[in-house]
């Protein structure tokens, strides 16, 4: 290939008990860039999600990850480790442990127990983890349990966890569910900052959301790209009208 | 590692206790009301072993999720490595008088011991042994199953039935161990005769050291990045995953760590108990030891060794007092726990931080109260 990518999903097809999840789905992102994801419940694109993170293994198709890495044959620890982070559309954070503990632990850097055993909080992890802490604007809450966190606030927790991992690739899955619009508003800024530096694919449901992101936008439909490109053309797409309000 | 005060208090009621118990038994006469008699201190000395196996139970189920009801199956091997130490010992004063072969062997017609019983003639061989067995039997346990990604009830179950094939297999005459009758009639352990008050003294001594050991172990364990990440593998697994962490290996250090703890425990119950058979292999012990560990607090050290002791007195008296009770009133202790005392006894005393979850929860609540009466 000329053209340097990210990621590059071909023929992908995944299916459970006869239903196809995803059927031979193609996708590209091109470094740097963000992407939204759009589509009906059932559309695939959890399943997308668990492809690339090593959750589900298809059955056919390419699954790449910069020039060279076949993702089909690693698992999730592995590819998180190559740089691809994910959140989950609840936020899971580490409830009993506090919220720097938290980061601390999603801190890129040895994961082996045995590492874990003896390691010492160095002079550059409490530095990393003040700035992230600022980031996603937790700082008064540093030493508090995660579990009495307000939901907005474990969301930012958990990229702030995502960010602590310095990925290459971050899959984010409908991150304002549940979010006041104050809330949201501050998530589509905090999204465009960490793209500087990150590619992401956001899944989302709110349109609204989308639109104020100003991305390529790509719409899955029963486990196929309906259609790709801006948001305005993807509302003036016939088929996507379709599949949306139904024929 | 800084001791906090609850560190300093568990570890001066662990020693100071063990002392003051010695020098009550040892120093002051036998007719006088404040002499502690000698019973009291080898019953003590047993609670000091079943408090090691609450520590290792409370391990890898309070901090790291396993519900193991198998434990006991690594406090018996690790009592069976010192039980072959103690029969050797015995040597020629046996009922057959054999000076290498242990009375059973002698008993079932075996004329040579068996090469697994190489070696178990030195101290620092069975020391070895006892570290060594539960702690490999672990290993290759805990890779196949921690591996196969086997958790919850499912492992629950496979820890039960590992401890159930073991009794099953001690119970065999040809496997070499003493068949259902286990071993006994211990004569001494390193020289020191072990009906002599001054040996069980030591020996309650020594165990209770070690429990202070493999509490301060356990405490720095769980305390480090290793112990943080094990909780966040007990709540939340797939999220370590994506993080890049491999659960699997996370608890296989501990599980590991675990047995051992356990198996030390079993070695140091052993002689102070003067036999082993396979009946502690028994799947109801490793049941009450999770009780133990519940009524203590689970995911705090110092609930797990309060519950072994706690329990096993309650046991101690409601076994002679009302034989037939005791069984209804364990399962009938462990249902109040679970529906009242979810944090254990320990919560009743550490106020701070018994009910964070809880504070929290009703923190949020009367904030979006308040949100609400401000708007």
């Amino acid at each position: 290939m000329a053209e340097p990518t990210l990621l590059y999903l071909d023929g992908v097809t995944v299916s459970f008990d006869g239903f196809k999840a995803l059927d031979a789905l193609s996708l590209v992102l091109e470094p740097g860039e963000m992407r939204a994801v759009i589509g009906p419940n059932g559309a695939g694109k959890t399943t997308m999600m668990d492809v690339i993170t090593g959750k589900t293994r298809p059955e056919e198709g390419h699954v790449v990850f910069g020039s060279d890495i076949d993702l089909r044959k690693l698992d999730e620890p592995a590819i998180a480790r190559l740089g691809i982070g994910r959140k989950f559309q609840r936020p899971t954070v580490f409830e009993p442990l506090s919220v720097r503990d938290n980061l601390l632990l999603a801190l890129a850097g040895d994961r082996g127990p045995r590492f874990a055993l003896w390691a010492r909080e160095t002079a550059h992890e409490r530095m990393r983890i003040d700035d992230l802490l600022e980031t996603i604007r937790l700082t008064d809450e540093r030493d508090r349990r995660a579990a009495n966190l307000s939901h907005g606030q474990k969301q930012w927790l958990e990229i702030g966890m995502l960010l602590a991992q310095d990925p290459k690739l971050l899959l984010v899955d409908e991150p304002v569910a549940g979010m006041t619009d104050a809330e949201t508003e501050a998530t589509a800024e905090l999204l465009r900052k960490i793209n500087q530096k990150s590619s992401i694919v956001v899944v989302e449901h709110d349109m609204a959301f989308v639109r104020a992101l100003g991305v390529k936008v790509t719409v899955l439909h029963e486990g196929k790209v309906l259609a790709e490109g801006s948001i305005d053309t993807i509302q003036n797409n016939p088929r996507v009208v379709e599949v949306y309000l139904g024929r | 590692m800084r001791l906090d005060g609850g560190a300093i208090a568990t570890l001066a009621c662990l020693l100071g206790g063990a002392a003051l118990l010695a020098i009550f038994n040892l120093a002051i006469a036998a007719g006088s009301a404040l002499h502690v008699p000698s019973f009291v201190v080898s019953i003590v000395g047993k609670y000091l072993c079943y408090a090691i196996l609450a520590l290792a139970v409370d391990l890898v189920w309070g901090y790291a999720g396993i519900l193991t009801l198998g434990h006991a199956a690594f406090f018996a091997l690790g009592g069976y490595a010192m039980g072959m130490y103690l029969m050797r010992e015995i040597g020629a004063r046996g009922v057959y008088a054999n000076p290498t072969l242990p009375d059973f062997m002698v008993f079932i017609g075996w004329n040579k011991l068996p090469w697994y019983w190489y070696g178990s003639e030195h101290f620092l061989f069975a020391l070895i042994l006892v570290v060594l067995v539960p702690g490999i039997l672990a290993f290759v346990f805990g890779w196949f199953a921690f591996r196969s990604r086997v958790s919850g009830v499912y492992l629950s179950i496979i820890t039960q039935a590992l401890t159930y094939a073991l009794m099953l297999a001690f119970f065999r005459n040809d496997m070499g161990f003493g068949g259902n009758n286990g071993m006994t009639d211990f004569k001494d352990i390193i020289g020191f005769p072990l009906d002599k008050e001054t040996t069980s003294v030591g020996l309650m001594l020594a165990t209770a050291v070690i429990l202070s050991l493999a509490y301060l172990l356990a405490r720095a364990t769980t305390r480090s990045r290793f112990g943080k990440v094990l909780i966040a593998v007990r709540d939340a697994e797939p999220r370590t995953r994506f993080l890049g962490y491999r659960p699997e290996s996370y608890k296989l250090v501990v599980w590991t760590l675990s047995a051992v703890i356990a198996g030390i425990g079993g070695a140091l119950y052993v002689p102070q108990v003067g036999i082993i058979n396979p009946s502690e292999f028994a799947p109801a012990n490793s049941i009450e030891a999770v009780i133990w560990v519940a009524v203590g607090g689970r995911g705090t050290l110092s609930g797990a060794i309060l519950g072994a002791v706690l329990v096993n007195l309650g046991k101690t008296w409601l076994t002679s007092a009302l034989p037939d009770v005791w069984l209804f009133a364990i399962g009938g202790l462990f249902i109040l726990v679970t529906l009242f005392l979810p944090r254990g006894l320990i919560g009743l005393f550490s106020g701070r931080g018994s009910t964070t979850a809880e504070r929290g929860r009703q923190s949020a609540a009367s904030e979006a109260v308040m949100r609400e009466a401000a708007e």
